[in-house]
């Protein structure tokens, strides 16, 4: 008799998931899958338009991070243009990062995964969301809320418009920002300080409590990638992606957008709509590696900010080499959001921030060309090919959740394996499987986005194939 | 008064609507004085309640799933209400309709793959030929158009809703806005 549990939908996650648990016949855990379930054909039907139009056209692959779509798109744009932004813009779109990032991380933290941190994993799911939240601890409710506020808000005084705004253009931006708005964000920032440095308090204040969860969520040595500065420091919209191995030592360095289409190769496994990224020279699964906050902090020796820099050299103390247990990510992102809003005070001090000149023109000079960024969830790279005419011929995205595949679907094996024994689970068991995958906080609207519903159920299968049992919950 | 139920759904959309809803920001936990939120991609409830006063549903009907979903929230809400341009025309998603998803499918697991090209089949939906907004399916009763509605549409018309005062959308938002 063969028995599997499925989890569907994951809830509190961007997008939707199943997951399902086999048991093997003595009811122990034999494996686990994280199904990603529905695809949407954004590098196909992209086919035969015109190339200026795909920011603003990919960026409707995810409302949650459009900036980075926006971003990655634009640049792969402009390498076909062959042509350099004007350095205003540049920073405007740093900042239209940053405020991103720390929008997406709050999001994350708070709305997602506090409830978890906070409330407990075994709490009432009725209330296990950010209105509970909100009811138990309003203080960091209402940091959330802020905090998120304060990136949406910014992006908005920045584009005109929260969620998908249309400001970022091959070549630059539409517009330049005003003075007005520069004070806006400018007396928005004390908020914003105060806001993250309560969620890094409350966090590290609870973290210890979950000694059990960190040795079993995604807790092995792997490779990790992501953006880095020529001095180090971390970036995310320029730079160059470094690999490390599980010891930190340099896999490859200097990888440029271009050079990730070459080295960077897909799997498919048949029960995901999300592929398996992975570095080619190394092969699949061998060359599989996560991507995003923690990865980030493990390849990176400065933040560059020094509020951030004094917390990375904390976070840092946790370990000699990479830190490896993806619970992490929590911690991880806090430290990121720190520097988000370090970064954008540091970036409204350039004095030609106010400049007018933010966009460069020019048409077709190369028939191929990508872009890269950081999102929030990890590294995201889009590649286009065009015809003479500007039309697009062909275009490949890789986007974070497909990095982190293979290493979620890992995690949820050993969580699985740590809360399932003898074909026996408690709710609070399961949520906590679900909490691995909240904690790679997985975009599964870009990775092709999923949806299906079912009742939680653990389902009793003989051998003939019938049902014999279920439990819903 | 007790507080009207309300849930949140997702079909094939990219989730920029959900996120319009959230940026209400503080004027969400007012709304929480008025309403439950039952069931959404940011609660924890797994199974869709027997009753719910209003539905918002987000996104196109891509896949069998999103088929027997948006029957199932129809059957057990009394109020549906399509929540932006995908749900209300079609949108983004449907751009793959003169393609179809053999060709969609083909493209991103065979072409576009470097490793055990396959096209994935296990747990994973079939995806319908043709991508459709949820009227197609289903009576809506409120259409909220945007792309997404912004955050000041949602907070006006869900107000309105759960006061019976009088609502004029065609003031709020429109198509592609
Ligand atoms: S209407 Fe726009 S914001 Fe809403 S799901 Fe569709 S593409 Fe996203």
């Amino acid at each position: 008799m063969t028995q599997t549990i499925t989890i569907d939908p994951v809830t509190r996650l961007e997008g939707h998931g199943k997951i399902t648990i086999m048991l093997d016949s003595q009811g122990q855990v034999e494996d686990a899958h994280f199904h990603v379930t529905q695809v949407r054909g954004f590098e196909k039907f992209s086919e035969g338009r015109p190339f200026y139009e795909m920011p603003s056209l990919m960026a409707r692959i995810c409302g949650i991070c459009p900036v980075s779509h926006l971003l990655a798109s634009a640049k792969a744009c402009e390498a076909i243009m062959a042509v350099r932004i004007p350095h205003t813009a540049a920073q405007l779109r740093r900042m239209l990062n940053m405020a991103q990032m720390v929008q997406s991380h709050a999001l994350s933290f708070f709305h997602l995964s506090s409830p978890d941190l906070l409330l407990g994993m075994e709490s009432d799911p009725r209330t296990r969301n950010i209105f509970g939240v909100a009811a138990a601890r309003p203080d960091l409710g209402l940091a959330g809320i802020g905090l998120r506020r304060f990136g949406q808000h910014i992006i908005e005084l920045l584009g005109s418009k929260r969620i998908h705004t249309g400001w970022v253009v091959p070549g630059g931006v539409t517009e330049p920002l005003s003075a007005a708005h520069r004070d806006e964000i400018l007396s928005m920032l004390p908020e914003a300080f105060a806001n993250v440095k309560l969620a890094l308090t409350a966090y590290k204040q609870i973290a210890d409590s979950f000694k059990q969860e960190i040795e079993v969520f995604a807790n092995f040595p792997s490779n990790y990638l992501g953006l880095i500065n020529e001095d180090e420091s971390i970036e995310f919209t320029d730079g160059a992606l470094r690999l490390i191995d599980p010891t930190g030592t340099i896999i490859e360095d200097g990888m440029t957008a271009h050079r990730f289409t070459e080295v960077i190769g897909e799997a498919v496994e048949n029960y995901s709509y999300t592929k398996f990224v992975y570095y080619k020279p190394l092969g699949y699964p061998q060359g599989s590696y996560r991507v995003g906050p923690l990865p980030r902090l493990n390849i990176v020796k400065s933040m560059g900010t020094p509020q951030a820099d004094a917390e990375l050299a904390f976070f840092k103390q946790m370990s000699a080499g990479p830190i490896e247990s993806s619970f992490h990510y929590h911690h991880a992102r806090l430290v990121e959001a720190l520097y988000g809003v370090e970064n954008i005070e540091r970036i409204l001090a350039d004095p030609l921030i106010l400049d007018k000149h933010v966009r460069a023109t020019a048409g077709v000079n190369r028939l191929e060309g990508a872009g890269q960024i950081e999102a929030p969830r990890g590294t995201l790279n889009h590649h286009y090919k065009v015809d003479e005419n500007g039309k697009i011929t062909w275009a490949n995205l890789v986007v974070a959740t497909g990095h982190n595949n293979k290493a979620m679907n890992l995690g949820v094996l050993q969580s699985a394996k740590a809360y399932v024994k003898d074909g026996k689970f408690t709710p609070g068991a399961l949520n906590r499987v679900e909490a691995v995958i909240r904690a790679f906080d997985p975009c599964l609207s870009c990775s092709t986005h999923a949806f299906g519903q079912m009742p939680l159920v653990m389902t009793l299968v003989n051998a003939d194939g019938e049902v014999v049992d279920q439990l819903i919950r | 008064m007790s507080k009207l139920k309300v849930a949140t759904v997702w079909l094939d959309g990219c989730s920029g609507c959900h996120m319009s809803f959230l940026d209400m920001d503080e004027r969400l936990l007012k709304l929480a004085e008025l309403i439950d939120i039952v069931y959404s991609p940011i609660v924890d409830a797994k199974v869709f309640p027997d009753e719910v006063d209003i539905a918002l549903v987000e996104g196109a009907v891509a896949s069998v799933d999103d088929e027997a979903k948006i029957k199932k929230v129809r059957a057990h809400s009394k109020m549906l209400i399509a929540m932006g341009d995908c749900a209300v025309a079609g949108n983004v998603p449907s751009m793959r309709n003169p393609i179809g998803p053999e060709k969609i499918l083909d493209r991103a697991y065979i072409e576009n793959a470097s490793a055990q090209q396959q096209i994935p089949c296990v747990v994973v939906p079939k995806l319908l030929k043709i991508v459709r907004p949820i009227h197609e399916f289903v009576t809506v009763d409120v259409f909220l158009p945007g792309c997404p509605p912004s955050a000041d549409t949602f907070y006006t018309a869900l107000t309105a809703l759960v006061t019976g005062a009088p609502l004029d959308i065609s003031a709020l938002t429109r198509f592609g806005a």
